[in-house]
């Protein structure tokens, strides 16, 4: 293993090298502009491509023609990008091409758009959201693995801290299982077969080698993202056997969150944190399993409460669910505001478990 | 006017005399109306590709339009992209591939409506991919609806009184403005309203393919095609009111062809 001190998105840029990637196009904006110029800079040298697109919807568009070809590519930006991505991400979950969409973003408002989306039809999107350097390094490798196995998108959910954080760090190549030949992607050779290949949302296939037709092809969809929400579930807890408030938290504000309960433990306090690491698919048994003592539940995220529905999904009415975070941002937009803060933390769930008299 | 009475059968049994299906479609059954140009774009398509040997090097990008039909009887590989978006899908494909024949299927409306940003930016790359476009000035698909490369005067469902320039705005001639690029390297505009234009289009489709595999830069190759139904009027007026209207706006010919020899 050998660890080089990096920041946050030359780390996931490298991540992406090792995990195979061949082909980027971003858009620069704060603050996955960075992730775009490491990448200007590496792929070329590494013997792929990396592109300035002139439109988010360019720069997914492009992606996606690489990807069909049987290449690992990717595209990123932060929310407000993202945003524009929306039918294209949509698109390839209904005509099955991988590809990976880092969100670099300003702000944890992006649970919704990374879990619900934007875009039109039966689909989903698995979001994985790393709490620091070295996972969010593990979790982008793991991320093409997942988009390759079940030909769906994965998004990388990152922030601010986690681009520009210097963290010595290994981005060496992570062996995942091995994965069946991309017999589906387009490489021109099967024209004037008879058999010639075809990527359609549609799935209506062709006049010899017919294909399910929308209905089905988009039922089988369906039942596809169902297997992948039973089985591609991710999650971390601590302190969570014997709680009585569980806090939950996602990302860098998991990793806040963390360290917080780890000190108040120490003190005595009966609390425990628990973070999704598929924000989709919510691990909704693991959290309710790790919820049994506790007498309530508290959502700290840095948003007016998105997050806080899958909690309520998972645990019903069985315990009170509160939110604790809130909209937190500086001038930029950016959300570092007073809230991004372990002493607010610790402030909220004491005020939460200590009934004022 | 002529009709043919289709009230009675046939007197005889009809027989095939002759057919014009390109081995590189699977089926020469398509749902298009009677008039309609783009089955004989597509079919020189087909032949082309077919005459250069390049059936089993080749992957094409479809927009939204009424060719699209063509998705499931073409027998090359194919994918069905975003409205609009098929020059930035083909800039992935070549990059990737390079050196594969990588096309792109796309009308005035998927083109120069939805996607004019997309075709600039390709050919201002200098992207070696050559994408078609089937100008018939109007959305046919959806019913006959004014494109951004709608005649001034023309009459589509949502320009009753015709395209008035005062309130609709002008029409963009795409391979002018793709011509004015110092990535575009063949940009040529044809037709397929008689056999001698038909003859013309075939010629400019091979040169468009020719020049992308001789990694020449972008290429745009228009032709102009025959909507009857789009555009309100009896199937054999098709042609005659094309060359009047659009005929008019978009001038047949070689736009422009970076490396041609020059007359002495």
């Amino acid at each position: 293993m050998s660890l080089r001190l990096i920041d946050g998105s030359e780390a996931v840029a490298e991540a992406a090298l090792s995990a195979g990637l061949r082909f980027y196009s971003g858009y620069p904006m704060s603050p996955a502009t960075d992730l775009l110029e490491q990448l200007a800079k590496k792929l070329p040298q590494r013997g792929g491509v990396c592109i300035n697109a002139d439109t988010e919807i360019e720069g997914v568009n492009m992606a996606i023609g690489a990807s069909m070809t049987g290449f690992r590519a990717a595209t990123g930006s932060c929310g407000q990008g993202l945003s524009l991505m929306q039918e294209a991400i949509a698109e390839v979950a209904l005509n099955e091409t991988p590809l990976v969409i880092f969100n670099m973003a300003r702000s944890q408002q992006d649970y919704f758009q990374a879990t619900r989306g934007g875009g039109w039809g039966d689909y989903r999107t698995i979001a994985l959201a790393p709490k620091d350097v070295p996972e969010a390094v593990e979790l982008t490798q793991l991320a093409f693995h997942l988009s390759d196995k079940y030909r769906v998108p994965a998004i990388v959910y990152g922030d601010n801290i986690l681009a520009r954080t210097l963290t010595a760090v290994d981005t060496s190549p992570i062996a995942f299982e091995p994965l069946p030949p991309r017999d589906w992607a387009l490489d021109g050779t099967t024209g004037g077969t008879g058999r010639s290949k075809q990527i359609w949302t549609w799935g209506v296939g062709k006049h010899n080698t017919p294909g399910p037709g929308p209905q089905l092809h988009w039922r089988n969809i369906a039942d596809k993202f169902a297997r992948i929400a039973e089985t591609e579930q991710r999650w971390e807890a601590g302190f969570h056997e014997d709680a009585e408030t569980m806090v939950v938290a996602f990302g860098t504000a998991g990793k806040f969150v963390e360290y917080v309960v780890e000190d108040m433990r120490q003190e005595g306090w009966q609390v425990g944190f628990f973070r999704p690491i598929t924000l989709w698919p919510f691990p909704e048994d693991a959290l309710e399993r790790g919820c049994k003592t506790a007498r309530q539940v508290l959502v700290f995220e840095l948003n007016a409460g998105q997050m806080i529905d899958d909690v309520r999904i998972s645990l019903g009415k069985r315990v009170p669910i509160r939110s604790i975070g809130g909209i937190s941002s500086d001038d930029a937009g950016i959300n570092i505001g007073d809230r991004m803060d372990a002493s607010y933390i610790r402030a909220r769930i004491i005020e939460a478990m200590e009934p004022v008299s | 006017m002529n009709y043919v009475d289709t009230t009675y059968p046939p007197v005889r049994e009809s027989r095939q005399v002759a057919s014009f299906k390109p081995a590189l479609l699977q089926t020469e059954e398509h749902h298009l109306c009677p008039g309609c140009g783009e089955p004989v774009a597509i079919r020189l398509i087909c032949e082309v590709i077919q005459e250069l040997g390049l059936a089993q090097d080749t992957i094409s990008i479809f927009g939204h339009g009424c060719y699209g039909a063509f998705m499931s009887t073409l027998d090359v590989e194919t994918t069905l992209c975003l409205h609009g978006r098929a020059p930035a899908v083909a800039t992935g494909m070549k990059r990737m591939r390079p050196d594969k024949l990588i096309w792109t299927m796309q009308g005035d409306g998927d083109m120069v409506s939805e996607g004019l940003a997309e075709v600039l930016h390709t050919a201002a790359r200098g992207e070696s991919v050559t994408c078609f476009m089937l100008n018939n000035g109007v959305f046919g698909d959806t019913g006959g609806q004014m494109t951004a490369a709608s005649v001034v005067g023309q009459r589509t469902k949502n320009t009753l009184e015709g395209r008035d320039p005062g309130y609709h705005g002008f029409p963009i001639t795409i391979g002018e403005m793709v011509a004015a690029l110092p990535g575009s390297a063949y940009v040529a505009r044809g037709s397929v309203h008689n056999a001698g234009s038909i003859a013309q289009a075939k010629k400019m489709i091979r040169r468009g393919f020719e020049r992308q595999m001789a990694n020449a830069g972008f290429g745009l190759v228009e032709i102009l095609t025959m909507c009857p139904t789009g555009w309100f009027l009896p199937t054999k007026d098709g042609p005659e009111y094309m060359m009047e209207s659009l005929g008019s706006v978009y001038p047949l010919g070689i736009i422009k062809d970076v490396g041609a020899e020059q007359p002495a």
